[in-house]
């Protein structure tokens, strides 16, 4: 068990870092769920909104992505 | 990086996403010929070949090629039209342009042993900030200083606009940030799981089906991913130029 505690911390640190697309797939599912719920309500309104529900879903995914990219970085370029 | 002389179980999923220049093993400058430089490459031939090839028989029962042509036009004008109104149609070309590239781009990117050009931060930045240089030069074009009445939220409570004003600039300045790594993220993310079952099953031996399962369901994945994203891309662009179309809030 050697290394140093600079490489120890870049691992725990992108591991934390990951907790975020947790969060990210509560607000994807969050999403989604709530226009299937109104959709089953009322389907003829629901063809007009699928460019709505993308839209939600990718400004909620975008953070998740975020998390990914601090990970990254903290393996490859710190 | 991790010490890397662990016995046969060497998994490298970010080695795919390596720069090469095509010629010699010379410094890359701005001008080298690499291998991104080539798939972008064979990405506009893929899209010449569909668009003018495609369409070029002209025929009332489309072939298959000038069917697919012609519903991906039809599909991306809708969009836009939907989105912008007919002031945006004028916006068409570039938008379907962007659409074409990132969508052929990425499905190029899936043919095994090529190049992923986005799966590239410096790719999709640059078109990232081509549709944010157009919207803020567009918006201020066509509405002069009205274009800033984006930020000043007319709907709420006088004392909450200051703060609701600077909170709406940081979003409109983070948007092409995260416009660009949306798309090279998700990208990105997908290869590289793609290469760590590979790896799982590099490993195996015999037990290597159940990675090769798993890397089956994970491509499928991707292709969804592939279009998902160069649809998410192109329909975040419209909402982009409709706000300088339209930059009442």
């Amino acid at each position: 068990m050697e290394g140093n505690i600079a490489e120890m911390g870049q691992f725990i640190g992108a591991g934390l870092a990951c907790i975020g697309m947790g969060g990210a797939g509560i607000g994807v599912g969050t999403v989604a769920g709530n226009f299937l719920s109104g959709a089953l309500r009322n389907p003829a309104a629901a063809g007009a909104q699928t460019a709505t529900l993308f839209i939600g879903i990718a400004f909620a995914e975008a953070l998740g992505i975020f998390s990914f990219l601090v990970a990254l970085l903290l393996m490859f370029a710190v | 990086m991790a010490d890397e002389a662990t016995s046969g179980f060497n998994i490298h999923p970010m080695d795919q996403f390596q720069i090469h220049s095509l010629f010699g093993d010379g410094p890359i400058h701005f001008y080298t010929p690499t291998n991104v430089t080539l798939w972008m490459g064979f990405t506009v031939l893929a899209i010449v070949a569909l668009l003018v090839f495609g369409t070029r028989g002209r025929a009332i029962v489309p072939s298959r090629s000038q069917s697919i042509a012609e519903s991906m036009y039809g599909f991306i004008y809708k969009m836009v039209e939907d989105i912008t109104g007919k002031q945006g149609l004028k916006f068409f070309p570039y938008i379907f342009t962007l659409f074409m590239f990132v969508l052929v781009a990425n499905f190029l990117g899936l043919i095994p042993t090529s190049f992923t050009t986005t799966s590239h931060i410096a790719v999709t930045a640059t078109l990232a900030f081509a549709v944010f240089f157009t919207v803020t030069i567009l918006g201020f074009a066509l509405n002069g200083f009205k274009f800033l009445g984006l930020f000043w939220v007319s709907s709420a409570p006088l004392a909450l606009r200051p703060i609701l004003a600077v909170i709406e600039l940081i979003s409109y300045f983070v948007r092409p940030v995260s416009h660009s790594i949306r798309l090279a993220g998700n990208v990105m993310a997908g290869h590289a799981v793609i290469k760590v079952f590979a790896g799982f099953a590099g490993a195996l031996g015999l037990g290597a089906i159940a990675p090769i399962f798993a890397i089956t369901a994970v491509y499928g994945l991707e292709v969804l991913v592939a279009a998902i994203q160069a649809y998410v891309f192109t329909i975040l662009t419209c909402v982009y130029l409709n706000d300088a179309l339209h930059p009442s809030h």
